[in-house]
């Protein structure tokens, strides 16, 4: 199944046909494994990797970490599935090191990550403070340098 | 103005390869889709890079010894021991080159004497005629052919042999047809070179590119470390065609013999790829694997398709090319490759480039992406599709002004 997960991960949608092709394996047992990976929850939507500071929208992103209180039995739980529900939360993580909660956030501007954290984050029960650090520029993400044109340096025939 | 006459008469009898002359038709089009490249189409791994970039700020720049870094030697010898079980002694038995090319000139200029002759089967890389050639050698070709997985057949072996056979001249996984030789094939042509007292010079660049069952090296078949001249390097497997960096590993004598011409003509092997090849063996096996993973699943898609389309393909089971047939279509393969890139713009070389046995074949080296494959197949079909209407002009071209 990784070895299916991996060609996913990288590039969407592939043709089960064509995974099987690629792996020298059956379709059926490349279905399975997507099967079995949706259900179990290991695999949970395909998406796009898109470098909006190239693209048509503006998008910022900004990194906050969260100082939060946690609770007897649950932990940092609560507080964490709570951030978790507003849409322009991207990702929620619980940390080691100096903040509890580490969110991304993603919004069309300043103004509305600001009125985000001081109107939703800081105030909610359980956060004890916040610090919010702009993403400036990007040149990596998710495995991908986004910073360098591609180039090949191949001649087309060579022995 | 040309200087013909000052061309040495031993230099006009070679040849430039036929990929050269593919070459230049290929440059003259623009958007090709090439499956002619023999190289690998990811960059050399980052951490090699930048291992060389730290130690040129730290000023590694002078020569090295003739042999090359004892670093490296050292690195190579534990490559070689880890995999193979095959121990060299890194001080007197491996010698650093610019590439397996180089590698190879010096061993044939080291081991024969005029009109020794090599045994070459073919179809093989294109350097190899010409360095036994240069080195006042004789070729003798064994064609390999399809229905033998382009294996050397030791009866073929036997036949070949005269009282002026000196060395045999092997690789696999093989360039261009993709052919590898297990352990049990490569022990009946191991008996042959004892009975014989051959010399087996194996070029195993490809060894790591091997996708079905493992690698055999030559040298760790019983009694033939002492016989065998074992080649390889690092631009296949770690993506490293550019630096041009390879190794011998041989007996004392021949080494010692290999030294000398590599001190005179060569000095040493360039010092920053040295360092470059050191951080290829320290800390790069997990890149490697991942681009050999990438080149299977590649194979398996160019070779499915390549028979889906009617070009029937042997499974190849190392290197990065696919060998398929074009015999049937009634085109010689430089007929097919030309029409195929001035119809389709797509690249690939004719077989015969590699030898005469080549003939009929056309290779497509599988180092290039998925969507480039896929593209190259629907491509492909379509100038057969083309062919078997007799939609394709077949006319050669006015020669191009040079």
């Amino acid at each position: 199944m990784r070895q299916v997960l991996e060609i996913v991960e990288r590039e969407g949608p592939v043709p089960v046909e064509e995974i099987a092709t690629r792996l020298g394996i059956a379709a059926a047992e490349v279905e399975q494994s997507l099967r079995e990976a949706q259900e179990q929850g290991i695999l949970l939507h395909y998406s796009a990797l898109i470098n909006w500071e190239k693209g048509e929208a503006e998008k910022i992103y900004a990194f906050i970490a969260v100082q939060a209180s946690p609770e007897h039995g649950s932990g940092f739980d609560k507080i964490a599935a709570y951030i978790s529900r507003f849409d322009e939360v991207h990702s929620v993580y619980l940390m080691s090191g100096m903040a509890d909660l580490m969110v991304v956030v993603e919004g069309e501007d300043f103004r509305e990550i600001a009125r985000l954290v001081a109107e939703k984050l800081a105030p909610a029960p359980g956060v004890r403070d916040t610090a919010t650090s702009f993403v400036l520029k990007t040149y990596k993400m998710e495995g991908e340098i986004v910073t360098e044109e591609p180039g090949n340096h191949r001649l087309a025939v060579t022995p | 103005m040309s200087g013909q006459r000052f061309v040495a008469q031993r230099m006009r009898a070679v040849p430039f390869s036929g990929i050269r002359e593919f070459f230049d038709l290929v440059m003259a089009h623009d958007e090709v889709i090439s499956l002619g490249v023999g190289e690998p189409d990811f960059p050399t791994p980052w951490k090699i890079c930048d291992a060389v970039v730290e130690a040129l700020g730290r000023g590694m720049t002078s020569y090295t010894s003739n042999h090359g870094l004892p670093e490296l030697r050292a690195a190579i010898a534990g490559d070689i021991w880890s995999r193979y079980q095959v121990e060299y002694n890194p001080a007197a038995q491996i010698l650093i080159t610019a590439g397996v090319s180089e590698a190879m000139d010096l061993v044939m200029r080291t081991v024969l004497d005029p009109g020794d002759q090599v045994i070459v089967p073919q179809p093989c890389y294109v350097s190899y005629v010409p360095c036994v050639t240069f080195a006042g050698g004789e070729p003798v070709i064994i064609a390999t052919c399809e229905q033998d997985d382009f294996k050397l057949r030791p009866d073929a072996l036997r036949a070949a042999l005269t009282d002026r056979t000196r060395a045999l001249l092997i690789s696999y996984p093989n360039n261009p047809t993709g052919a590898v030789m297990a352990r049990d094939d490569l022990a009946e042509i191991a008996s042959i070179a004892v009975e014989h007292d051959l010399l087996v010079i194996s070029d195993e660049i490809y060894a790591h590119l091997t996708y079905e069952g493992t690698h055999t090296c030559f040298a760790s078949l019983p009694q033939m470390q002492e016989r065998t001249v074992l080649l390889n390097g690092f631009s296949k497997a770690y993506a490293m065609t550019g630096w041009r960096l390879g190794y011998a590993c041989a007996p004392e004598a021949i080494i010692e013999a290999m030294v000398r011409m590599h001190g005179y003509t060569a000095l040493c092997a360039s010092t920053i790829a040295q360092v470059g090849a050191i951080e290829a063996l320290r800390s790069c096996e997990d890149e490697m694997r991942a681009m050999i993973s990438e080149y299977d699943q590649r194979r398996r898609v160019l070779v499915k398709g390549l028979n889906d389309i009617g070009l029937p393909c042997r499974e190849p089971k190392g290197a990065f090319y696919a060998f398929p047939r074009i015999e049937h279509t009634g085109l010689t393969s430089k007929e097919f490759a030309r029409a195929l890139l001035l119809e389709e713009g797509v690249a690939a070389v004719p077989g015969e480039a590699f030898g005469e046995s080549g003939r009929g074949y056309l290779r497509c080296t599988y180092a290039t992406s998925l969507e480039q494959l896929q593209e190259a197949l629907r491509r492909m079909e379509r100038f057969l599709d083309k062919l078997a209407t007799g939609d394709v002009s077949l006319e050669e071209p006015a020669p191009a002004p040079i």
